[in-house]
C-alpha cells in the first residue's frame, strides 16, 4: 500500500469559537491531536461538532482562537490549502463526474502528472472495492458505496487529517456496521488521523481513540471511549453515553466517594462522581445494565435492592431490554437476562458503584482551569 | 387469495393481471382525471392549432404579383423570401440582434446570481430591483428609455451640462436603444431561472471541490459550470426567442427603416401596410423556422452535457 498519510506532529485547536449573529456555536474548544489519532466530536444536534469540523476544514472563518499545525498557523489559510480530506453526510459526490473522475479531482486540481493520477485512482478504488463500478456515475451507485467513493477522494490526497461529518447517518442499520469497521480498518492500515463527527456515542465509542463530547458549543468531556463510557464528567456525558436512567434525588450522607441518596421511594448506596454535600439535591445516573432483574428471590435484603413493576417487555437478542415502575410511579429501564411478564413484579439490584451521582447544574462541573489541566497532563503524557 | 383466483380462472396464462380493467387502464393514468385537460386542449385547438395551420395554409396562396415577380407557383412566396434581400436581410438583422442580447443576459445574469445566492443585507431589495423590469411593458421601457436616453434626454442633458460630451450620444433610434430595451426586459427573466437553477445545486459539492483543493475558478469550471450548464442552455433558448420577435421596442427605440428592421417588423408590414396576408404569414413561419433552427443547435449541445440530479447524492 502505498497511499500513506502525509507526516506531522500535533494538530492544536486554541480557544476555538465560533459565533453566528451573537450566538455562540462553538466556545473555548481546546484540543490537541497527535498525527495518527481518531478523535470522535460527540454530542447531539445542534451542540458545535459539525460547526467545529467546519471551522477545521476552512469552511468556516473562525471567530475566536487558532487552530497550529505544529505549532504553525493553518487557521488563516483558506480551504483548498490546508491539506485536509473531508468526508461529508451526504456525500457531496459530484454528480456529472464518474466514480473514477470523482476521485481523480482533487489530484487533477493540484496538477499532478496524469501516469499518477491514473496510479494513484485504481489504488483508491482498490482500496475501498470499487474496481467495478470505477466508470459508474454516483446516481448510479447505492449509499454505501457512493460512501466509500467520498471516501476514496478524500484518502487519495493522502491528506494531512480526513474530516469525517457523520459519514454513516445516511446508511441503514446493516451498512453502518461494515461501514463502520471498513473506516476502522483504513484508519489502521493507513494511519490516518481521523476527526469523527457523530451524535451515536456507540459509534464514536467503537471507533474512537478520543472522544471530545460537547454540549451547547461546550467541551463537556474529553477521554477515552473507557474513561467517558465508565466515567462520565456529568450527568448530560453520561446520558449521552447510554446512562438512560437520570433520578433526581436527594444526597443524605457522603462519606469519601460513597454516598447515600433517597427519593421517589427509595434509599440508595451510590458513588459520588462530582462533589457535592449532604443536603443537595443530585443527579443519578445509572445504564440499564447496572439495574438488573433477580429471579432468585432469596437476595431480597442486602443493599440496594428493590421491587418494580414491569411495563414493557423488548427483546435484544440474548438479553432483555425492560422498562419498569417502581412503587410511586417512576419510570426505570433495566436489564434482565430471562423475559419478565408484564405487570410482574420484579426485583431489582443496582451496583453502588455504577450509580454516578452528579450535580443537577452542568456548569458547575470542571472549571475551565481544570479542563486545561487535564488537557496538558494529557499533550505531556 | 391465490388459490380462489387460480380456481376461478383456470384459463388466464400466468401473469396476467386479474384486476378490473378500469383499474388496469388507471394504473397506465387513464382515468377520468384526463377530462380535466378538455378545457387546454379547447384551448390549444381553438386559439393555436387551427391559426397557426391557417396561416400555413395562406403562404401557399401568394399574391398574383408576387407570383410574376419571383415565379415559383403555390411557393412563390417563399421564393420572394429568399430571393427578395430587402426581406432576407432581416433575417441578419433580427439575428444580430437576439444572438448577442441572449448571449449578454444569460452571462450576466451568472454572476449576479451567484453573488445573490448568499445571505446578505439589502438582498431582497436588490433582487426586487432586478426583477422589477418585468413589471414594466415594452412600451412603458421604450418610453423610459426614450425620455432618459434621447438626444434631450436626462443623460445627454447631464453630460453635455457637465461638459463631458459636446454632442449628444446617439443612444435611441438605433440599434443600441433596441439592445438596451431587450437587455431591460430579457434580463429579469434570465436571472429569476439561472438563480433557480443554481440554488438546484447542492453548495456542500462547493465545499467538497474546496476541501479538495480547488480554487474557486477549478471551482467554477469544474463543478458549478458543468451542472449549470443545462440551465444556461434552457435560459439561453427562452431569451433568445424573447428577442427574436421583438417589435414594439424595434419600433419604437429603433431603426425600423434600417439597423432594427427586424422580421416582426417586415411581417407587420406585409401585412397591414401592403395588405399581403400570405406574404405576412410566409415571414412569420420562417421567423419560427429561424428560431427553431437555433433552439435545435442549443438543444443538440445541451444533449452531450450531463443534465441528472445536481444535489450532493449524486
Amino acid at each position: 500500500m502505498s497511499l500513506t498519510a502525509s507526516a506531522f506532529d500535533t494538530l492544536e485547536l486554541k480557544d476555538v469559537g465560533r459565533s453566528f449573529g451573537g450566538r455562540e456555536a462553538l466556545a473555548d474548544l481546546n484540543l490537541t491531536i497527535r498525527a495518527g489519532e481518531f478523535i470522535a466530536l460527540l454530542g447531539p444536534s445542534g451542540c458545535g461538532k459539525s460547526t467545529a469540523l467546519n471551522c477545521l476544514a476552512g469552511l468556516l472563518p473562525l471567530t475566536h482562537g487558532e487552530i497550529l499545525i505544529d505549532g504553525k498557523r493553518i487557521d488563516v489559510l483558506p480551504s483548498e490549502k490546508r491539506d485536509f480530506g473531508m468526508v461529508f453526510q451526504n456525500y457531496a459526490l459530484f454528480p456529472h463526474l464518474s466514480v473514477a473522475k470523482n476521485v481523480a479531482f482533487g489530484l487533477e486540481v493540484r496538477g499532478v502528472a496524469k501516469a499518477e493520477i491514473k496510479r494513484r485512482v485504481s489504488e483508491a478504488i482498490a482500496l475501498v472495492k470499487l474496481e467495478e463500478h470505477a466508470k459508474k456515475l454516483p446516481g448510479q451507485l447505492s449509499g454505501g458505496q457512493q460512501q466509500r467513493v467520498a471516501i476514496a477522494r478524500a484518502v487519495v490526497l493522502e491528506p494531512r487529517i480526513v474530516l469525517m461529518d457523520e459519514p454513516l447517518s445516511n446508511l441503514d442499520a446493516k451498512l453502518r456496521l461494515d461501514m463502520r469497521t471498513e473506516i476502522r480498518r483504513l484508519h489502521q492500515s493507513l494511519g490516518l488521523t481521523t476527526v469523527y463527527v457523530t451524535h451515536d456515542q456507540e459509534e464514536a465509542l467503537s471507533l474512537a481513540d478520543r472522544l471530545v463530547v460537547l454540549r451547547e458549543g461546550r467541551v463537556q468531556q474529553i477521554g477515552t471511549p473507557t474513561e467517558l463510557h465508565n466515567n462520565p464528567a456529568n450527568w448530560h456525558v453520561a446520558d449521552f453515553m447510554g446512562y438512560r436512567n437520570l433520578l433526581d434525588m436527594e444526597l443524605t450522607e457522603v462519606s469519601g466517594s460513597e454516598a447515600r441518596v433517597s427519593g421517589h421511594g427509595l434509599s440508595l448506596a451510590a458513588t459520588l462522581a462530582q462533589p457535592a454535600k449532604p443536603g443537595d439535591t443530585v443527579r443519578m445516573a445509572m445504564r440499564p445494565h447496572d439495574l438488573n432483574v433477580v429471579n432468585d428471590h432469596t437476595v431480597t435484603t442486602g443493599r440496594n435492592v428493590f421491587t418494580a413493576t414491569v411495563g414493557v417487555v423488548e427483546y435484544q437478542g440474548r438479553e432483555f431490554a425492560v422498562e419498569v415502575t417502581t412503587s410511586t410511579g417512576q419510570r426505570l429501564f433495566v436489564h434482565a437476562e430471562t423475559a419478565p411478564r408484564v405487570g410482574e413484579e420484579v426485583t431489582l439490584v443496582l451496583d453502588p458503584a455504577r450509580a454516578l451521582v452528579y450535580q443537577q447544574n452542568l456548569d458547575a462541573g470542571v472549571s475551565e482551569e481544570e479542563r486545561e489541566h487535564q488537557e496538558l497532563a494529557e499533550v505531556g503524557s | 387469495m391465490t388459490a380462489i383466483t387460480e380456481t376461478h380462472r383456470p384459463n388466464l396464462p400466468k401473469g396476467t393481471s386479474t384486476a378490473s380493467r378500469a383499474h388496469r387502464l388507471a394504473e397506465r393514468g387513464v382515468d377520468t382525471k384526463l377530462l380535466m385537460l378538455l378545457p387546454a386542449i379547447v384551448f390549444a385547438l381553438v386559439l393555436f392549432v387551427y391559426p397557426f395551420s391557417y396561416g400555413i395554409g395562406l403562404t401557399f396562396q401568394p399574391l398574383p404579383e408576387i407570383q410574376d415577380k419571383f415565379g415559383g407557383g403555390i411557393f412563390a412566396n417563399y421564393v420572394a423570401f429568399f430571393k427578395d434581400p430587402f426581406i432576407f436581410d432581416s433575417v441578419w438583422i433580427t439575428m444580430r440582434l437576439a444572438l448577442p442580447v441572449a448571449l449578454f443576459n444569460v452571462i450576466v445574469s451568472i454572476p449576479i446570481a451567484f453573488k445573490l445566492r448568499h445571505k446578505f443585507r439589502g438582498k431582497r431589495f436588490m433582487s426586487t430591483l432586478l426583477v422589477l423590469p418585468i413589471t414594466l411593458g415594452t412600451v412603458l421601457t421604450a418610453q423610459g428609455l426614450l425620455i432618459f436616453a434621447g438626444r434631450q434626454g436626462w443623460l445627454n442633458r447631464f453630460l453635455m451640462e457637465t461638459g463631458i460630451i459636446s454632442s449628444p450620444l446617439p443612444l435611441v433610434n438605433n440599434y443600441l436603444g433596441v439592445v438596451f430595451s431587450l437587455v431591460i426586459s430579457g434580463f429579469p427573466f434570465a436571472y429569476l431561472l439561472i438563480s433557480s437553477y443554481l440554488s438546484g445545486i447542492d453548495p456542500s459539492l462547493e465545499a467538497a471541490a474546496k476541501t479538495l483543493g480547488a480554487n474557486w475558478k477549478q471551482r467554477f469550471t469544474k463543478v458549478t459550470l458543468p451542472l449549470l450548464a443545462p440551465g444556461l442552455a434552457t435560459t439561453f433558448i427562452l431569451t433568445f426567442v424573447l428577442a427574436f420577435s421583438v417589435f414594439p421596442s424595434a419600433r419604437l427605440v429603433g431603426d425600423p427603416l434600417g439597423g432594427t428592421r427586424v422580421m416582426a417588423l417586415m411581417a407587420y408590414r406585409s401585412f397591414a401596410e401592403q395588405i399581403n396576408y400570405s406574404m405576412a404569414s410566409t415571414i412569420a413561419i420562417m421567423m419560427g423556422v429561424v428560431e427553431l433552427i437555433v433552439i435545435a443547435i442549443v438543444l443538440l449541445g445541451r444533449s452531450f452535457l450531463y443534465k441528472g440530479s445536481t444535489g450532493g447524492k449524486g
